[in-house]
């Protein structure tokens, strides 16, 4: 439709759709979007081994695991603010420390386009480290102890316990999580939004900014409907592919 | 051996422990500086004379009305969700009728709209019923955002309520109504605390519906406030630390206080999927 929200609506049929997949910056900010999507499917694999650290019998893990999750309660703008002072190229705390240490030419990070899509992924990773953490954490807990009792007397070491047994028996948690990060990144918005508003010059723009961009600041409601329904369009895609590829029909049972 | 590889697990641990909690100690650190020392001292100083003042300007600014939407909004949007969530959910669990399974699943479809689909949608809607630039909007959006997972947690609690307890309530002489406020919601006090941290939460940090829905300064949260807030001071490092120091505070000293609570909640919330 074509639509400023307030005029009358006039109906275009499926021209905005049309017009979506031919627009360049439509399929460059869902680059971006599947990119951080991968970052974050990456990241689940470190989640994992800090869960595997925390959950074997170490004493304090209980006050860590609380630390981990700090971040994840704080609203995505103060977590987007305390980075871009963090990232600020003359004061943020990132560029002092490296020049503590000696390092002279640095990058201005989120104002230079070729690493601006990376520089914001590490404070997603900040916030989320400790939600996933915590959710692998609980399952390692499920794992009955006579299982690792069993593997111990077969004489398998910590490091084998760890990867061919614990890690086997906490997959069905394992996809869910997948799931859940690759889809919440392709929905990313709120920390993008306040960092960088998808800058510098459309480099870290993701499809939720561009299709918040496109209906509240140029008040092109219609396509921006549409966008916002192609992101649902693919979202549901994602989800259905990942759970065929990750189908397993035998089911966990401890 | 063994020895040296405990010291090295905590190593790791430790380091991320850092990671995660650094940024939020320089944070505060550099909310008591002045910009001459923030710029020209380490980062992990600590500040030679903690400048409060940062923080009295801070709320001269007019932090305060921010504070005190954030407030609100946030306490009576938990407070309908978990009243209209517990009823729905009795009677969803606890009352023999038709279509409860329909209610349920249409409840639950909530769970898998994102946010975004429907933004425009309801930004369109409240046009409609003038209700934008109005808090009542938010309420209403957090309200609904927050109560198919609501029902769903407390669904899983009034499972193992014993039917016993209400057959002998009834027998007593009790009312439907009076067994449900005076019996069951008392009963579910410990997953409504659950319940009730997930929403506060989400509705104190919540982003995208305040920066749509609202436009007038006197009726923006936390959230949407400090960055026009911040848009001001510029390059007043001080007083954006403080600005950011006071919307954080509040969750943190929650955490605190709850945190066993909120690890629960948050568990339970993330098998949703």
């Amino acid at each position: 439709m074509d639509w400023d929200g307030i005029g009358a609506m006039e109906f275009i049929g499926l021209e905005n759709y049309v017009t979506a997949l031919q627009d360049g910056k439509f399929w460059q900010s869902a680059l971006h979007s599947f990119l951080l999507a991968l970052f974050s499917a990456m990241s689940l694999f470190g989640y994992l081994a800090v869960a595997l650290i925390l959950a074997s019998k170490l004493k304090g893990t209980n006050l860590l695991r609380k630390i981990y999750l700090i971040p994840m309660l704080l609203s995505s703008v103060a977590i987007a603010q305390l980075w871009i002072k963090v990232y600020n190229p003359q004061n943020g705390m990132l560029n002092s420390i490296l020049r503590m240490i000696g390092f002279n030419d640095l990058p201005a990070w989120l104002a230079d386009p070729n690493i601006v899509l990376y520089a914001i992924f590490v404070p997603i990773i900040w916030q989320y480290a400790g939600f996933y953490i915590l959710i692998y954490y609980a399952a390692l807990k499920n794992i009955p102890d006579s299982l690792i009792e069993a593997a111990k007397i077969d004489g398998a070491s910590p490091l084998q316990i760890a990867l061919r047994i614990k890690v086997p028996l906490i997959t069905n948690v394992f996809k869910i999580t997948l799931v859940l990060s690759i889809v919440g990144s392709l929905k990313y918005f709120d920390l993008i939004y306040v960092m960088t508003g998808g800058g510098p010059n459309g480099a870290s723009e993701v499809m939720a900014s561009y299709m918040y961009k496109l209906a509240f600041s140029s008040y092109d409601f219609g396509y921006g409907s549409a966008i916002g329904f192609l992101l649902l369009i693919i979202t549901l895609i994602v989800t259905f592919i990942i759970r065929k590829l990750t189908a397993t029909k035998e089911e966990i049972e401890y | 051996m063994q020895r040296i590889g405990y010291v090295l697990l905590y190593f790791c641990l430790g380091l991320v422990a850092v990671f995660q909690i650094f940024p939020i100690i320089w944070l505060f650190l550099f909310s008591l500086k002045t910009n001459q020392e923030i710029f020209a001292g380490s980062p992990f100083a600590l500040p030679l004379d903690p400048k409060w003042e940062n923080y009295v300007k801070v709320f001269e600014g007019g932090i305060g009305t921010y504070f005190w939407n954030s407030i609100w909004i946030t306490a009576v949007a938990t407070v309908m969700t978990i009243l209209i969530a517990s009823m729905a959910t009795f009677a969803i669990s606890r009352m023999r009728w038709k279509l409860s399974g329909l209610v349920l699943g249409i409840i639950m479809i909530g769970l898998m709209i994102p946010v975004h689909s429907a933004l425009i949608p309801l930004y369109n809607m409240f046009l409609n019923v003038n209700l934008i630039d109005n808090p009542w909007s938010i309420v209403i959006t957090y309200v609904t955002y927050n109560l198919p997972i609501t029902v769903m947690i407390l669904l899983g609690f009034y499972m193992t309520i014993p039917r016993e307890i209400e057959e002998a309530a009834i027998i007593d002489g009790s009312s439907v109504h009076r067994l449900f406020f005076q019996i069951i919601f008392p009963l579910s006090a410990p997953v409504i605390s659950t319940t009730v941290i997930i929403n506060m939460i989400y509705n104190w940090n919540e982003f995208v519906f305040v920066n749509t829905f609202i436009s007038s300064d006197r009726y923006k949260t936390l959230t949407v406030g400090i960055q026009n807030f911040i848009g001001q001071y510029m390059t007043d490092w001080g007083a954006i630390g403080a600005t950011l120091v006071i919307s954080v505070l509040p969750i943190i000293i929650a955490f605190l206080f709850f945190s066993d609570k909120i690890v629960e909640g948050i568990t339970a919330s993330a098998v949703k999927g």
